[in-house]
């Protein structure tokens, strides 16, 4: 009797002993967890770069990074085999960007379309993200500002330079839905100092909406659309009326490089002349073959101080 | 009989207080080293938790994927995003063992060998891996934990597009440095 107790004791005590080193072992990997403080995931590559297409997208450069970008746009299509289908002409915008901060970036540039020089600030205002902070959207806001250096149309009247001025403000906001899709809705101030005629606003309210689809890890197509708010502009443009722009395109990733290949109605590649500018109408052919090419250089690297202290 | 009875007791309680110690990290430094002809390139990631269980040799690692640092913000992005994707698999985890763990002795100061193995559990596959490492022990306590092995990340369906193929290694050597802390202090 006396033995037979003590061996369901024993039998007990040991199965007690056995599940719980068990469970013990089973939980070190959850203990660890337990232990880990939530962190924020902030959202990245909404964007292949800093271009959807002819518009800015919410990404900036990170900091140290140096970005060296050239677009390209052709003529039109329209033109036929005798313009070889646009490829007889083109025009030119060279272009750097710098990451001050992983927020603030800058840029300058420089069109050969009426010789304009711009340049640009941008900040990402708030970050997409989960886990500890969460932000459904990511916001940047934009501030550009375009030089025409071309000379005076009627030089004999007293021009002035503040004359060859324009400015443009947006703020684009976008959200990564998931891994390959996001869109982007950019309201814009296009202020032009500068008009045709009296009838002809100063300042002109664009609306953009971007969008990007990945195929896969290095191929994307992107299309973008600019729509003018009516009211601000009234006058053609070269005997043309100025259109909504509206541009379709494939995104290509190679290490440092992204190329972007796309069809647009529109010739230029700043705010100013896409947004307010474009005059090219895709129903008629009147559609441009483009490009733009980034390479990337980390000129400063944030991280090397702290990879030297170990 | 009633004697060995309390024994048993008496004993199953001491080892369970026994038990309780762990040693602890969660800002633990693992870094990975890939060298080709072209480039070499180096991930810093000091954001690794880690628990090794004195009571049997337990050991595990919690590794958050995005906190790994380069020196190309272009390169921690195609590495994030397009290699081991961060976003549905935020961790990498191992859960083993070390092996001769019962032949160390706590209450001796110095460095010693272990064998581990365990379950490396990274872009959604397990594999089964075993390899060397050092404890260095101080006052009872496991103070440091240091292994430098080799990861080729085509076991762990990592694919690297052809066209940057000849910039990344084949076998990309992974240093771990773990500076514990006793748990619960």
């Amino acid at each position: 009797m006396e033995n037979n107790t003590l061996f369901r004791f024993l039998l007990i005590s040991l199965a007690l002993l056995a599940t719980t080193a068990m469970t013990a072992q089973d939980d070190l990997l959850d203990m660890l967890e337990g232990e880990e403080k939530e962190t924020t995931n902030y959202t990245i590559a909404t964007f292949k770069t800093t271009k959807v297409i002819n518009g800015h997208s919410i990404e900036t450069n990170a900091e140290g990074v140096l970005m060296f970008i050239v677009g390209h746009r052709f003529g039109r299509v329209s033109g036929g085999l005798n313009e070889f289908i646009g490829l007889d002409n083109a025009t030119i915008r060279l272009g750097f960007e710098y990451g001050i901060t992983d927020r603030l970036d800058i840029g300058i540039g420089r069109s050969s379309f009426e010789k304009t020089y711009d340049g640009f600030l941008k900040y990402k205002l708030l970050r997409q993200s989960s886990g500890a902070k969460t932000m459904p959207l990511t916001l940047t806001g934009l501030a550009t500002t375009a030089i025409k250096s071309n000379k005076f149309q009627e030089p004999g009247r007293e021009n002035y330079f503040t004359s060859r001025m324009y400015y443009s403000f947006s703020l684009l906001a976008a959200r990564k839905f998931n891994k390959n899709f996001s869109m982007q809705l950019s309201p814009m101030l296009v202020h032009r100092n500068l008009v045709e005629t009296l009838a002809d606003q100063n300042d002109v309210f664009v609306v953009g909406l971007g969008a990007r689809y990945k195929l896969s890890g290095s191929l994307a197509v992107n299309a973008e659309y600019h729509y003018i708010v009516p009211g601000g502009i009234e006058s053609q443009l070269y005997g043309e009326d100025v259109r909504n722009a509206l541009s379709l395109g494939v995104d290509i990733e190679t290490g440092g490089h992204v190329f972007q290949i796309h069809l647009t109605n529109s010739r230029g590649m700043i705010e100013k002349l896409f947004a307010t500018e474009t005059t090219g109408s895709w129903l008629e052919g009147d559609f441009h073959i483009g490009f733009n090419i980034t390479r990337v250089f980390t000129v400063y690297d944030k991280h090397k101080k702290k990879r030297k202290n170990g | 009989m009633k004697n060995l009875l309390i024994l048993i007791v008496f004993s199953t309680f001491f080892s369970f207080s026994a038990d309780a110690q762990k040693f602890f990290t969660r800002d633990g430094h693992i870094s990975f080293f890939s060298s080709t002809p072209i480039e070499d390139i180096q991930a810093d990631n000091h954001q690794v938790s880690s628990i090794l269980n004195a009571e049997n040799g337990e050991i595990v690692f919690s590794v958050l994927m995005k906190g790994f640092e380069f020196e190309k913000a272009l390169m921690e992005e195609h590495f994030n995003e397009k290699y081991v994707h961060s976003d549905e698999y935020p961790k990498t985890t191992f859960k083993g063992q070390i092996n001769n763990w019962d032949e160390i002795d706590l209450k001796t100061d110095g460095v010693v060998e272990v064998l581990v193995s365990g379950i490396l559990s990274m872009h959604g596959v397990e594999k089964e891996i075993t390899q060397t490492g050092q404890l260095t022990i101080a006052d009872g306590v496991v103070t440091e934990a240091i292994s430098t092995f080799d990861i080729v990340p085509e076991e762990y369906d990592v694919k690297i597009p052809s066209i940057v193929r000849e910039n990344i290694a084949e076998k990309v050597q992974v240093t771990v440095t773990m500076n514990y802390e006793l748990y619960g202090k």
